[in-house]
């Protein structure tokens, strides 16, 4: 073995706080690798229905809002083609709630793999978000077309802000998902509750309606949702429309890192029972 | 090389608790609680799985563990493989570990057949690099190369199997600790897997090996650890620890009796083994027939009846499942009072190993008024002529009536006159 020197493993009882131990994690990183190309290799296995999957989704559900919210009720886009504002605060919700569900199911159905080897629970909420990242890859390009066609280019802040952006909601996705993916091996209904929490949620951002549309006085109140800066900024810069999104809407900076450090520390804390649980 | 020192697990037993609660039940007790008048809390007990085990494992040693279904092998394999913790105790390993639990582990039905040696090979920690190394010799033993490129779930189950063994037998680690992975397969790739573990066995690793089957465990293992009730029974050579575990494991009674219960109007009384002649057995030996004996009451009039037995192997597979009204017609009518059943079980069927019974009984389709799932256990005797003899897994007893002699005159001697024909020449 390449491994220098003799590897010693000591197995005793778990104590106390486990902080995650990025140098195992990186040892395991080929594993990682194939978690996440097995994911991405399944769902885009037939190249066609991956791809268009991927991309249908979010444009059928903006058809819908646009045909439910667009021509019935009133509600202002800012000056974009009402199915093109939907389309660009859908492809990030559903990014958001894709990274969101895959986390938290990724223990309960592979449940087959931890109780028969040993490797850091932790890549598989981590590989789960693989697909969805690589879904919102494909839906932005789709975006970019269709907004380039109706005669919007996007601004060269859109380089940073939009990976920063996904970022943003990748860690605040992934907190949530680490809570989730533990409770989930205890309580199974956690996975009636999820539906739920990401149907609530798709109102609970700016996808049909500019942020404008909430008394601003609210605005570090709903802009804890750390779906809803992403999606404004993720706009801003595809359009190049409008006054650059608020500076309040930061605030789901802290909360989307308190998210991700408490679900480590929770998923950390339960993780030895879960072979014996599930 | 592996140091254990004094390793116990001990599980939380929820009384008539599911294995997994709800979070709307979990909410709603705490509140409950909160408020000062919960229910009853739910009665939990503590089960030690395993308690105060020590041994060493030297260097390049092949280390056998046996024991019954529950004497604590398996949690010992899954703390040994940091599946789960330890409650108590150390284990300390020197060295890349590798556990075998089942073979496939992380196998993707939709994957192909290269792409989930990858897989699987990743899953039990081989470098990408290795794999790449060892692709071709791991395709060649899995006897697949055909269908490499086709997705698993095309597979037929013993392709699969060959496919997941082969990833595992080409494993190098410098400890291997492998669970029952070996009864899978036909007889002949059995073999070949056996002989890959003598290999790696022979190479210098250090190996802890758990299996039911004696036989190989004899051949492979240097040394066996025998477990009992979650304790360490004994250790030492093998053949003195297979001897202890297989005459301990036949002083167990097979039979048992239940409490009367009124309220059942069709119960089981007794159950129990019984030889050719209906008198309570030890054990079963497997040169002769034996037979499943129920005795049961009938409390009030039923319009029919029937009572079944469920054998299953020790490994917890139904072997078969026989009920009383199999050979009759019709309906089965019984006026209360007491019963035998008995069900006969040749000889030379089963295969020699751990039983369990299951009985019940009851009106066919309509409702069961008494069920044991695990009523009592026998041992199928044989053992002796298993281990002198090659494969294991066999479904079904491996004693036929053989004649050989000398082949009476004229019959043979084409065939000795002329060897080899290739199937053009004749006719």
């Amino acid at each position: 073995m390449s491994d220098a020197a003799r590897a010693e493993v000591v197995i005793a009882p778990p104590k106390g706080f486990k902080p995650i131990d990025f140098r195992e994690l990186w040892q395991y990183r080929e594993l990682f690798m194939q978690f996440a190309w097995r994911d991405i290799s399944v769902r885009y296995k037939q190249a066609v229905l991956g791809v268009l999957w991927a991309i249908l989704t979010p444009l059928v559900m903006a058809g819908i809002l646009t045909l439910i919210f667009g021509l019935l009720g009133r509600l202002p886009t800012n000056g974009i083609p009402k199915a093109t504002f939907y389309l660009s605060g859908l492809t990030v919700w559903l990014m958001f709630a894709g990274l969101l569900q895959n986390a938290a199911q990724s223990l309960v159905s592979q449940a087959g793999l931890f109780t028969k080897v040993y490797f850091p629970r932790i890549l598989l909420p981590m590989s789960s978000m693989a697909v969805p990242l690589a879904d919102y890859l494909m839906a932005f390009v789709v975006l970019l077309g269709i907004a380039a066609y109706q005669g919007f280019v996007p601004n060269l802040h859109a380089l940073y802000v939009v990976p920063l952006c996904v970022l943003w909601a990748t860690v605040g996705a992934f907190g949530v998902g680490l809570w989730f993916s533990a409770l989930n091996v205890y309580y199974r209904d956690i996975g009636y509750v999820l539906p739920f929490i990401t149907r609530i949620g798709l109102f609970a951002s700016p996808v049909i309606y500019p942020v404008s549309m909430i008394p601003a006085r609210w605005h570090w109140l709903y802009g804890m949702n750390p779906a809803v800066g992403p999606i404004e900024w993720v706009r801003w810069a595809v359009f190049h429309v409008g006054p650059t999104p608020e500076p309040v809407l930061f605030v789901s900076i802290p909360v989307a890192l308190v998210l991700f450090l408490s679900g480590a520390w929770f998923f950390r804390k339960m993780e030895h029972t879960f072979a014996d649980v599930v | 090389m592996i140091h254990v020192e004094g390793i116990g697990k001990r599980y939380r037993i929820t009384e008539g608790g599911a294995r997994y609660g709800t979070l709307r039940d979990a909410i709603a007790g705490g509140a409950a609680r909160l408020v000062g008048r919960g229910g009853p809390r739910r009665r939990e007990s503590d089960f030690w799985a395993l308690k105060d085990v020590s041994f060493d494992v030297a260097e390049g040693e092949v280390v056998g563990i046996i024991g019954r279904n529950g004497a604590g092998k398996s949690t010992l394999l899954k703390i040994l493989s940091r599946i789960t913790p330890p409650t108590e105790g150390r284990i300390r390993l020197l060295g890349r570990v590798a556990s075998l639990l089942e073979v496939g582990t992380g196998f993707h039905p939709e994957l192909t057949g290269r792409e989930n040696v990858f897989m699987n090979g990743a899953v039990l920690g081989m470098r990408r690099e290795e794999i790449r190394r060892k692709f071709d010799e791991i395709v060649a033993f899995s006897e697949v190369e055909k269908f490499l490129e086709t997705p698993v779930k095309h597979y037929s189950s013993g392709m699969y199997v060959r496919l997941a063994f082969a990833v595992a037998a080409h494993l190098e680690p410098e400890i291997l600790i492998v669970d029952e992975v070996l009864a899978v397969g036909d007889a002949d790739f059995q073999k070949k897997c056996l002989g890959k573990m003598g290999e790696v066995a022979r190479g210098g690793r250090t190996v802890l090996f758990v299996s039911h089957n004696m036989g190989a465990i004899n051949r492979l293992c240097g040394r066996a650890v025998l477990l009992e009730g979650g304790g360490l029974a004994c250790e030492g050579p093998t053949s003195e620890v297979t001897a202890r575990y297989l005459s301990a494991r036949t002083a167990e009674v097979p039979a048992v009796a239940f409490e009367p219960d009124p309220a059942k109007d069709a119960q089981i009384v007794r159950a129990g083994l019984v030889d050719r002649d209906g008198v309570p057995a030890g054990g079963f030996d497997l040169r002769a027939p034996h037979g499943i004996e129920v005795h049961y009451v009938v409390r009030k009039r039923l319009a029919d009846h029937r009572v079944t037995v469920r054998l299953s192997s020790g490994a917890g597979e139904l072997v078969v499942a026989s009920f009383s009204n199999d050979n009759r017609e019709g309906l089965h009518p019984v006026e209360p009072g007491p019963y035998i059943a008995r069900m006969e079980v040749p000889a030379m069927l089963l295969v020699p190993g751990d039983y369990l019974v299951g009985l019940s009984i009851g009106q066919p389709n309509v409702r069961t008024y008494h069920q044991e799932e695990a009523a009592f256990r026998f041992v199928v005797d044989g053992h002796d002529l298993l281990i002198r003899q090659g494969p294991t897994g066999m479904l079904c007893g491996q004693f036929f009536p053989w004649r050989t002699g000398p082949a009476p005159e004229g019959r043979s001697e084409a065939a000795v006159a002329r060897p080899r024909q290739s199937a053009g020449d004749v006719g």
